[in-house]
């Protein structure tokens, strides 16, 4: 076993923890927003680092072979983690407001920025 | 089958996106289905990606892509639903 391999398992290793773990949020936070909160940012950790292990398998594959569907397969991952990152955190926010827009407050809130914005009006 | 560790990681994250399933099942409103919904899509995308380097096909990373375009059209179109219309 290479180097490489040890990193590829790091990477997988790291995917796989942070992956499970906002799974598991899913189910020991009270309400959408700490629900919210644990799964989006737990999973799109995650996903980055299964991406680079790919590329990095993809990378070592590539210099080992010489064979260039391994160079398409690196750059099409790396899309896939562009658009990944880009949409994921825009798609948590929309659900955040919708969800207390449509009369969902956050359970054991001490204060609510929000609502007090929504309250007053324009500042 | 190329690579086993990428295939047993891909069956590890659809573990955790069957314990988001759960979540869009059991769930006591409907924004938290749409959370479950949401991190379900982007365990798939994780998975797909694993999948494409386990079996060395580079097709399931594009449908990848797309899935993930996809999926935010279709998140986003459930919020402005939720929130009552375009507001």
């Amino acid at each position: 076993m290479s180097a490489v391999t040890y990193v590829i398992y790091a990477f997988l290793g790291i995917n796989i923890l942070f992956n499970l773990l906002g799974s598991f949020s899913l189910h020991r936070f009270p309400d959408v927003y700490t629900r919210l909160h644990g799964a989006t940012k737990c999973t799109t950790f995650g996903t980055i680092f299964a991406v680079l292990a790919v590329v990095v398998h993809a990378a070592y594959q590539l210099h080992l072979t010489g064979d260039p569907k391994y160079l398409q397969m690196a750059l099409h991952s790396l899309v896939a983690l562009v658009a990944l990152l880009l949409t994921n955190p825009t798609g948590a926010h929309a659900i955040a407001k919708a969800a207390h827009l449509s009369g969902y407050k956050p359970a054991k809130a001490v204060i609510d920025a929000y609502e007090e914005k929504l309250r007053g009006g324009e500042e | 089958m190329i690579a086993p560790e990428f295939f047993y990681a891909a069956v590890i994250v659809m573990i955790g996106a069957f314990l988001a399933l759960l979540r869009v099942f059991f769930g006591p409103s409907v924004p938290d289905r749409v959370v479950g919904v949401d991190t379900l899509n982007t365990l798939i995308v994780a998975g797909m990606v694993l999948l494409g380097a386990a079996y060395d096909r580079t097709i399931y990373i594009d449908i990848a892509i797309v899935y993930a375009l996809l999926s935010y059209v279709g998140t986003l179109t459930i919020a402005k639903y939720l929130q009552g219309g375009l507001r």
